[in-house]
């Protein structure tokens, strides 16, 4: 039986290997293939220090997606709590053990590797919920008690991100949360309580669960003008980079804002500046188009998945990468205040790009699970 | 489970899922419309700010106009020389390379103090002026030491340099740094540059924005941090124009070699029909030099504090009591209002009585009954106390402004005093307690030999001497050419440039041959000192001023000789002249501060310099031959060289 079991699993990867969603990853190769023009033309037209190393990284996440894919749903499923009570664990080691680096995020050194459990956890709560919302009955969702273990997986992980202290990460755990409780078919009036809640604790949060350092942001992200040599600097600074783009750029290696350093951080968080003063409006709406893509086809395997697993991982992991893009197109555009998140695929950074190429993988994987009956995630 | 559980699961899915996605739709193009309102309509603007951002405009200093004398002697130039700066990004201790750079230039502490603060002040890759004028020993030690100053510079750049030094110093005075005050006084974008030099004193200040020149432009790209990535245009700038002096240095030279045997003392020589101003010389004087690398605090307190002014510019700022050099003004105005002519004698017994107080001649024995010839001739001081009480001080005032006295000449220098020329009005409006506001007979009395409040600058007595010798006509003096040498038209007479003062031209006649008498006849004050070349004669008046009051108990004792006196209380020495007697050229006034009697100590030195000037220049009637001849000489050699 055993025997049996282990030759099943090879065919299936073999099987998998070759119904991989081939545009879906063409797709993100193309937005990885713009960061790495972006990062070459960031560093003065040289390969070195960002762009050669991005390339290694993708390469790298590249295989981690196409081998997570290649993985039976069925592991994934079984691993969720698992992986959910691991990210939880790494939280905690980097609340203890943690080194501090770029003002606000938390990473643990394992090895060579730097880790940032904060981005691990995003995709494992995707996965811990989509679980526990696969296993409850479907009637049994518009009750309260049903409501308890999920807010359990979602609140500990965002008490301590929050206390990190990292209030972007922490917004995008309960965002991608709430998305996947709406989906799973939670019902609205509970959102709205939820949301009128949260309306009334602003205040509360303001005065005990923000650093100093936070209101500020907040507030000159309110006004940026009022502080225009400081934090305002950035959004200032990124704004004028943008704006002096002008539809088409200034051209490739062309950007003065960027190259002349007045835009900060423009190889992470402000990657959008090089490409909207460079490459203009038409090269940001190309960006965009791609992001375009790559969440059409994650919407089309979230429909076309058989199971209440599958379509949350999916959807979960779209939500996430959508949530990414759009706080920091916002940000850079100066709609949002600066909170510390990446352009996904785009910006340079290994954690955050592997971390999502692994939950592409996932979702990948679970897209396909239960599409037929020798493939059931769970012994009934 | 169920399939229509599952179903209806799905379909719940399903719903909200296409709902979310309209969700991301309507965000995504909120995006797309904040993106196309910063790259498409606020664009333009962006586009500046980017411009600004990386852009800037720096002024590119100009080289200062030079300044010649009369014969296109340089004055005042731009000369390329060394430097020190240092770069305090790339120097690192910047306390530790001062400290090894002491060791190979001379840096005082004024100087150390003053790179620390500025290093403080601008950003650390500008570079920062450390010391200039490096000698060629200078230079070549930092170039050996090179290795151990990390961001120590040689540069090369232009210092002010005046060639003439001390003999110039009071004419062209100094260029220096900009003060706070200056720049918020003129708007010239100019003097910003901390490398800007601004005059200070002297021709350099009055003729300033003509030397400045205008500043080009370059175009620099700057990074956020301000650092200058490269050039992207450049603008040069015109240099500033050439101003030529009237002085002529050689005769200036000949002036200072003949005043600063005296300590101190001032001699101007103008032409009396053109105002140019030949010679004005000052002693002692200062080496300009010394103001351009930074004075030190020990100089500048030694050249402040030295009693006899160094730094004074006595032909324009020194203020003297005229003595019997202002006799021909009160002979002029007696002939001029009727109140004499020139057969009207007084009787000069050595002394004069006015009420109870008494005036003295300076002849113990007096000089008997003399006319206004006889009286300018020996100087005879009763004959103008009769006359000044004749005329009244209003009406000697008169003739005296008109002659110069008490009135800015208006020269092209800084700092000219005007001197006083006093009137009851003036007595009133000056003093500020009522006892001292009334005019006393006896100020009438002094003022006639040009004492009491009666003070002129030298320049004001070259001037006068030379309205009395042109004809009566307002000749105004002048330091600096409207046109250059090679370009300057035909000599022009008083007549064609100045107005006319007024004056009898018969008058001024008789005045002429009084003063020709002073020089010519014997008898005359300043006989010893005449000047025999034919056709070289001067005519002139002494003077001697008094700085001290002669009571009446001295003068019972007798007088004490200036010799015996200390130095501060000796009367000044004057003498006025003008040269030569026939159709007559050059003005000129000699002052010896403390210097004893006019004749003895004033008049050799205007003897001097009157023959040395019509040895140069000739009489007028050549004049108008030399002045082609010389503006033949100096097109045909071009300019000095090795300048610029």
């Amino acid at each position: 039986m055993r025997e049996m079991d282990l030759s099943r699993e090879r065919t299936s990867v073999l099987r998998r290997l070759g119904s991989i969603d081939w545009g879906f990853t063409l797709s993100v190769c193309f937005a990885a293939a713009v960061g790495f023009v972006l990062l070459y033309s960031a560093a003065g037209g040289e390969f070195f220090p960002w762009a050669a190393a991005q390339m290694g990284r993708f390469g790298v996440a590249l295989a981690v997606m196409i081998v997570t894919a290649a993985i039976p749903p069925r592991l994934w499923y079984r691993l969720a709590y698992w992986m959910w009570g691991l990210s939880v664990l790494l939280l905690l080691a980097a609340e203890f053990r943690g080194v501090e680096g770029g003002g606000a995020e938390r990473w643990i050194a394992l090895g060579p590797l730097r880790l940032q459990p904060s981005e691990v956890m995003k995709i494992a709560l995707v996965v811990a919920l989509a679980h526990y919302f696969h296993t409850v009955r479907f009637e049994n969702v518009r009750r309260i008690r049903t409501l308890l273990l999920p807010l359990f997986l979602l609140l500990v992980p965002a008490a301590l991100v929050l206390k990190q202290p990292d209030l972007g990460t922490t917004v995008i755990l309960i965002a991608v949360a709430g998305v996947i409780f709406f989906l799973a078919g939670v019902r609205w009036w509970k959102f709205a309580l939820v949301g009128a809640a949260a309306a009334a604790a602003v205040p509360l949060i303001w005065t005990y669960g923000l650093q100093a350092y936070q209101k500020q942001r907040l507030l000159t992200f309110l006004d940026p003008s009022s502080d225009p040599l400081g934090a305002g600097f950035h959004i200032t600074q990124a704004k004028i980079a943008l704006g002096s783009g002008g539809v088409f750029g200034k051209g490739f290696l062309n950007g003065t804002q960027i190259h002349l350093n007045f835009v900060p951080e423009m190889h992470t968080d402000f990657i959008l500046a090089v490409l909207a003063e460079e490459f203009g409006l038409a090269g940001a709406l190309g960006l965009m188009a791609i992001y375009g893509l790559i969440l059409y086809h994650l919407l089309a395997a979230a429909l076309r998945a058989k199971t209440q697993f599958g379509r949350l991982v999916v959807s979960g992991i779209a939500f996430t990468f959508f949530l990414y893009a759009f706080i920091n197109l916002a940000m850079v555009l100066g709609l949002l205040p600066v909170v510390g998140v990446p352009l996904p695929l785009v910006s340079y950074g290994g954690t955050s790009m592997l971390t999502l190429m692994f939950g592409f993988g996932l979702a990948m994987s679970a897209a396909q699970g239960g599409e037929s009956a020798d493939e059931p995630l769970t012994e009934e | 489970m169920p399939i229509s559980e599952n179903v209806d699961q799905s379909r719940k899915f399903t719903r909200r899922l296409v709902l979310l996605m309209g969700v991301k739709g309507l965000a995504l193009a909120g995006l797309t419309a904040r993106m196309y309102q910063l790259q498409v309509s606020d664009s333009e603007r962006y586009t500046t700010l980017a411009e600004e951002n990386r852009i800037n405009t720096r002024l590119l200093l100009p080289l200062r106009g030079r300044i010649f004398d009369r014969h296109g002697r340089p004055v005042a130039i731009d000369e390329e020389d060394y430097r020190v700066v240092m770069v305090a990004e790339k120097t690192g201790n910047v306390q530790q390379a001062l400290d090894r750079l002491a060791g190979i230039v001379e840096l005082s502490p004024e100087q150390r103090q003053r790179v620390l603060r500025e290093v403080r002040r601008r950003r650390r890759f500008l570079p920062v002026t450390i010391a200039t004028g490096l000698t060629w020993e200078e230079v070549a030690r930092m170039e050996v030491n090179a290795p151990d100053l990390p961001g120590v510079l040689t540069e090369r750049g232009y210092t002010r340099v005046y060639p003439y030094g001390e003999e110039v110093a009071h004419l062209v005075g100094y260029v220096g740094p900009v003060t706070d005050r200056e720049q918020k006084e003129d708007p010239d974008r100019l003097l910003k540059i901390p490398e800007f030099r601004i005059g200070k004193q002297g021709v350099e200040r009055t003729y300033d924005r003509r030397l400045r020149g205008r500043g080009g432009t370059q175009r620099v790209e700057i990074n956020a941090s301000g650092r200058v990535q490269r050039e992207l245009g450049r603008k040069e700038g015109t240099p500033g124009d050439a101003v030529h002096m009237t002085i002529d240095m050689a005769l200036q030279q000949k002036a200072l070699a003949l005043i600063r045997p005296h300590r101190a003392g001032s001699v101007v020589v103008m032409d009396i029909h053109t105002g140019d101003v030949l010679v004005m010389a000052s002693t002692p004087g200062y080496d300009p030099n010394l103001f351009i690398h930074g004075l030190r605090a020990k100089t500048w307190r030694a050249l402040q504090t030295n009693p006899l002014g160094p730094l004074l510019n006595k032909a324009v700022s020194g203020q003297y009591a005229p003595g019997s050099t202002f006799k021909m003004a009160v002979a002029l105005a007696g002939l001029e209002s009727g109140a004499i002519d020139t057969r009207t004698r007084f009787d000069c017994p050595g002394v004069f009585q006015l009420g109870r107080a008494k005036f003295h001649c300076w002849k113990k024995g007096g000089h008997g009954s003399v006319a206004m010839h006889d009286a300018i001739k020996q100087s005879c001081d009763v004959y103008f106390y009769e006359l000044a009480l004749r005329l009244g001080i209003d009406r000697i005032a008169e003739t005296a402004r008109k002659l110069g006295i008490g009135v800015p000449t208006g020269i092209d220098l800084p700092a000219e005093k005007q001197g006083v020329m006093p009137t009851r009005a003036w007595k009133r409006s000056y003093f500020r307690e009522k006892r001292n506001k009334a005019w006393f007979r006896g100020e009438t009395a002094i003022a006639g030999i040009g004492q009491g409040y009666v003070l002129a600058t030298p320049l004001q007595l070259a001037v006068m001497a030379a309205r009395l010798a042109n004809g009566g006509y307002a000749v105004a003096p002048r330091l600096v050419a409207d046109r250059p040498p090679g370009n300057r038209t035909a000599y022009r007479r008083a007549q064609d440039g100045f107005r006319r003062l007024g004056f009898n031209a018969a008058n001024l006649e008789r005045i002429g041959e009084a003063m020709s008498a002073v020089t010519n006849e014997a008898g005359g004050t300043a006989f010893w000192t005449r000047i025999a070349e034919a056709g070289m004669e001067m005519a002139g008046k002494t003077g001697t001023s008094q700085v001290r009051r002669i009571t009446a108990a001295e003068r019972a004792r007798g007088i004490v000789k200036n010799e015996d006196l200390p130095w501060h209380r000796r009367d000044h020495a004057l003498f006025v002249a003008h040269a030569p007697l026939d159709d007559p050229r050059f003005a000129c006034s000699v002052i010896v501060e403390h210097g004893g009697g006019g004749s003895r100590i004033a008049a050799p030195v205007a003897r001097e310099i009157l023959l040395e000037t019509q040895r140069r220049y000739g009489s007028v009637a050549e004049r108008a031959g030399l002045e082609l001849d010389f503006a033949l000489r100096t097109a045909g050699s071009g300019r000095p060289d090795g300048i610029r």
